[in-house]
């Protein structure tokens, strides 16, 4: 299990043994095809990594959805950061987002400009800062899916330092699957993200393979597990069923960490949000419910909806997001957006399917 | 292969070598960390165990045994073709 070395994780990334899997998905395809999407950063960086695509039959395919967070955060809540930085409060925040540009500035900008950002690791690293702190103000920038929220939950239902708020921009995967299903999206089953599943349980997968028809599927992020997800949804098209399946049972239940759950339930209400590059989703959002307004850096600073904003010009993150064109069909990929060079936040963050792409082009034909 | 800046949904398994209070300290690979077990509190973490960490708190104990199962079920198919099995 440990990072390196031997571990009860070793096979999990046994090429021979992924191989393997990999001839089961030729058999059980049969030569039909099959549209499959993921919506995880770490699962296309685990896929890229290990060059999973080019081991599929012809007419498998997996294709990236809206998995990185900080890609569809919109760049006028990056702005209203930039802003807070840059007229004396701390901006605490992951370092993932800290590159990506709003609509006027990015937080690197305003750090460069005398604005005061700060990158944590976690919560917990943000609320030891403001406590050393006591007389200046602390922004916490909180992103991500639901494996983020519960430890913005947790700490702001148990009471954050006075001179401390949140500013949450998370967001909730299933609402966001649910809406490239109504939008018609061309797929034919999903996997679903395997540590947002740890926290809401497999369970929460189950009105959308009923209502929709399609498998999903729960894998976790070796090269076996990813490989397992394909085989078990090409299986379940052939068969003509579409259930959920939970593949990676070592990490996530099917109830999920009811103790997280409750945690974001009693300190967020559900929100319409806006993704950025693809639109505004109902009950997509997390705020803070009006108990802990004196917590809400929303309420505080008065930041309150941001339009809607797409992607700069020429960028085609917001199809790269939909699945719609892999990286290398927009013309700026490797030309004039490259990780050191950004244009669009899928090539600025880790998560981004663009630099990920980009990182591993040579594995890739 | 752990990334330099961990991406939001990323998180790490690691085995607990001390718990004092709510903050367990987590061996990853070598490498000792601290985490929180506020989210985990119900799950009686104890020393040995595996927990996966993300952004500094344990979010779940791995299930060793539901790791085992499945390898157990595929090197069985591998097991069989390689042994000639009709």
């Amino acid at each position: 299990m440990s990072a390196g070395g031997k571990s009860i994780l070793s096979p999990f990334r046994d090429r021979a043994l992924v191989e393997r899997v990999a001839r089961e998905v030729r058999g059980a395809s049969n030569g039909e095809a099959c549209r499959i999407m993921h919506v995880c950063g770490t699962h296309e960086w685990a896929i890229t990594h290990a060059g999973l695509r080019e081991m599929l039959p012809e007419g498998v395919e997996v294709v990236a959805g809206p998995g990185c967070p900080v890609c569809v955060t919109p760049g006028g809540e990056i702005d209203a950061m930039a802003d807070l930085a840059c007229g004396g409060a701390a901006v605490t925040t992951f370092g993932d987002v800290v590159r990506v540009p709003g609509r006027k500035t990015s937080l690197a900008e305003a750090k460069a400009d005398g604005g005061d950002v700060r990158v944590v690791y976690g919560m917990a690293d943000a609320i030891r800062m403001a406590r050393r702190e006591p007389g200046k103000g602390f922004v916490h920038f909180s992103i991500g899916f639901e494996t983020t929220a519960p430890m913005a939950a947790i700490e702001v239902g148990r009471g954050l330092p006075a001179n401390m708020s949140v500013f949450s921009t998370h967001k909730l995967i299933p609402p966001a699957m649910e809406f490239l299903l109504r939008a018609g999206i061309e797929v034919d089953g999903f996997i679903c993200p395997g540590h947002v599943s740890t926290i809401i349980g497999a369970d929460a997968y189950r009105g959308l393979a009923e209502g929709y028809g399609k498998p999903m599927v729960v894998a976790g992020f070796e090269p076996l597990d990813v490989m397992l997800g394909v085989l078990e949804i090409v299986r379940q098209k052939r068969a003509g069923i579409a259930t959920v399946s939970n593949m990676y049972g070592r990490a996530v239940s099917q109830r999920g960490n009811e103790l997280a759950v409750e945690a974001m339930e009693m300190v967020f209400e559900r929100a319409d949000a806006e993704w950025r590059g693809i639109g505004r989703i109902p009950g997509s959002g997390l705020r803070l419910r009006r108990e802990y307004a004196g917590s809400d850096a929303a309420v505080r600073f008065g930041i309150g909806e941001v339009p809607a904003d797409g992607m700069p010009a020429g960028c085609g993150c917001g199809d790269v997001l939909l699945g719609r064109i892999r990286p290398e069909g927009c013309a700026l990929f490797g030309r004039s957006c490259r990780p050191e060079s950004p244009v669009g936040p899928c090539m600025v963050s880790l998560e981004g399917t663009c630099s990920i792409a980009y990182k591993y082009r040579d594995k890739m034909q | 292969m752990l990334f330099k800046v961990f991406p939001l949904c990323l998180a790490v398994p690691g085995r607990v070598v001390e718990i004092d209070g709510e903050v367990a300290q987590v061996d990853f690979g070598g490498i000792r960390k601290e985490a929180s077990l506020a989210l985990v509190a119900k799950m009686g973490i104890k020393v040995g165990d595996y927990v996966l960490v993300h952004t500094g708190y344990a979010i779940t104990k791995v299930d060793e045994k539901e790791a085992e199962e499945i390898l157990a079920t595929w090197r069985e198919v591998v097991g069989a073709e390689e042994g000639g099995a009709p």
